[in-house]
């Protein structure tokens, strides 16, 4: 009876794990399907740049202040930090290239993607979530309107554009605030910070490799976003589970990505 | 030209192991206005899906104007479906467009029109559903009734050979109930479509179909004019058109033995 009980635990347990595993894979195929088809339909968020540049408002534009703020924090902090560790080494003028290289190459990119993925991302999945549980999508169907050319496509390329740029204002806005704590605060020499910092970051090292991280960051971010929205079961329940998952998956995405980027770019 | 737009022939649909249609036949003469009626889940906006080519059936076939429609590619489906307009039982507004820019929406995406064209012609369509005064509002400041006023305004918006209409009565006081269904059946007159209602009101739908199929159990189980329909015998349809609470489709959902059930022999699971 006992021996009869585990068997029949370690087939569901296994049934279980199965039917995971194939939910999963579809589910990596369907979005991977709906990637492919959104750069094919890519055509119409270009000739009408006004539908992308719209979707980059209400992306980037309506992040930009989370993302200024967070920038002005993480840059104070880092000058506090790296300070308190300099000082012990006697280079504290160095702490300007501390805050530069850790803002452009790691927080500025990868701060910007997940701040992005728990404002602008889920508000995409939401959106989409609730236009097809609306039957948005299915009346542009039937208008013989493909909902990929006219909702994916422009929100796709407003998050890939705007993902970058909000990614360098991030890193300008926390080297501004590193500024601020690390000279009229601490009382480092001014000429020293900016110094030091012109002369050890490097543009196409540190600053062109940080923009490809975030526009890596931006096409990943997004798509999951917009997947996760466009594959919600039309229930708020489901919009709603829907909207956790693209900050769960964006997040850990990121972090992931972030590690495969830094390994190739610093060749190890 | 077909003498009937719109050709089901046979057809059956179903899916993860449920069968929803078996071997269903019907035609949509041009300028009818033709009621798909039946109780709720027996697959009747299905049949709209299937006609708008949103799905596939397993068996059979959908013609419009001629065309079997699950043999279109993309862009073949894309072009039946430029001669159909679909009302959805709750609008399907786009919320974040006006009720200008909603009406405008099949115009600007769909054709070349000049920009003052495209005024003249949303302010027709909405002065035909009495709405266009409202043209400046957004459709969150709209009742259910003008929100189902614009979207058949918007159905209408590229003179469609086929309107079809899901619930169309669904959720409406009786006034608004009877401004919908006057401008149905003034529309198709109007505009010489032929229309296609999917609805189980049957004051309502009588009062403007031309002819009425009864749907129940994956079947047509009735058809004829609301006048053959109301003096029909035929149990089902008796139960339908009079309301009544018990009959060939009963009352109580399939359940296991009561008796055995509260007395907590069988699992409530």
């Amino acid at each position: 009876m006992i021996k009869s009980t585990l068997h029949i635990s370690i087939i569901r347990t296994l049934r279980g794990i199965g039917s995971r595993m194939i939910e999963r894979t579809w589910r990596l195929g369907a979005g991977a399907r709906l990637f492919f088809l959104t750069l094919v339909y890519s055509g119409e968020s270009f000739r009408r740049f006004n539908l992308t540049l719209r979707e980059v408002y209400s992306t980037g534009v309506m992040s930009l202040l989370i993302i200024i703020v967070s920038a002005f924090f993480v840059g104070m902090v880092l000058a506090l930090q790296g300070y308190n560790t300099l000082q012990k080494y006697g280079s504290s003028e160095a702490i300007g290239v501390l805050v530069a290289l850790s803002l452009v190459r790691e927080l500025g990119p990868v701060v910007t993607a997940l701040l992005f993925a728990g404002r602008a991302g889920t508000a995409i999945t939401a959106e989409i979530g609730l236009m097809k549980t609306t039957e948005q999508l299915s009346a542009m169907e039937m208008m013989a309107v493909n909902p990929i050319a006219r909702v994916i496509a422009p929100r796709f390329w407003a998050g890939v554009i705007s993902m970058p740029i909000l990614a360098s204002l991030f890193s300008m806005v926390g080297i501004l605030g590193g500024y601020l704590v690390a000279v009229p605060l601490i009382g480092v020499d001014d000429g020293a910070f900016w110094s030091q910092m012109q002369a050890n970051v490097d543009f196409r090292l540190d600053i062109v490799n940080g923009v490809i991280k975030s526009i890596v960051f931006g096409v990943a971010c997004t798509m999951i976003a917009l997947f996760e929205g466009y594959d919600a079961p039309p229930t708020a329940e489901g919009v709603s589970r829907a909207t956790t998952r693209t900050v769960v998956i964006s997040s850990l995405t990121v972090l992931a990505l972030d590690f495969i980027l830094t390994s190739f770019m610093l060749e190890v | 030209m077909t003498p009937n737009i719109v050709e089901i022939d046979n057809l059956s649909f179903g899916y993860k192991g449920r069968v929803l249609h078996k071997g269903i036949n019907m035609v949509f003469p041009r300028g009818k206005v033709v009621a798909i009626m039946g109780g709720s889940g027996s697959g009747k906006t299905t049949l709209l899906r299937l006609i708008g080519g949103q799905i596939r059936p397993s068996k059979g076939e959908v013609r419009v104007d001629g065309d079997v429609v699950h043999k279109q590619d993309r862009d073949g489906i894309y072009k039946l479906r430029r001669k159909m307009g679909m009302l959805f039982q709750h609008g399907a507004l786009f919320t974040d467009l006006s009720v200008f820019d909603n009406v405008a929406f099949p115009m600007r995406e769909l054709t070349d029109l000049p920009e003052s064209m495209i005024r003249d012609l949303v302010l027709m369509k909405l002065n035909a559903v009495g709405l266009r005064g409202a043209h400046a509002l957004m459709p969150t400041e709209l009742s259910g009734g003008m929100a189902r006023r614009v979207a058949l305004a918007r159905a209408i918006a590229l003179d469609p050979n086929i309107i079809m209409y899901d619930e169309p009565f669904a959720g409406l006081d009786p006034i608004t109930m009877g401004v919908i269904c006057d401008l149905i059946r003034t529309l198709n007159d109007a505009l010489g479509t032929t229309s296609i209602i999917v609805s189980h009101d049957v004051k309502e739908t009588f009062m403007i179909a031309d002819y009425v199929y009864f749907v129940a159990n994956g079947e047509v189980v009735a058809e004829g004019t609301p006048d053959d329909l109301m003096q029909s015998t035929l149990p089902f349809v008796h139960q339908f058109v009079h309301g009544e609470k018990d009959g060939p489709v009963p009352f109580h959902y399939a359940a296991k033995n009561y008796q055995s059930e509260l007395l907590g022999r069988v699992s409530v699971k």
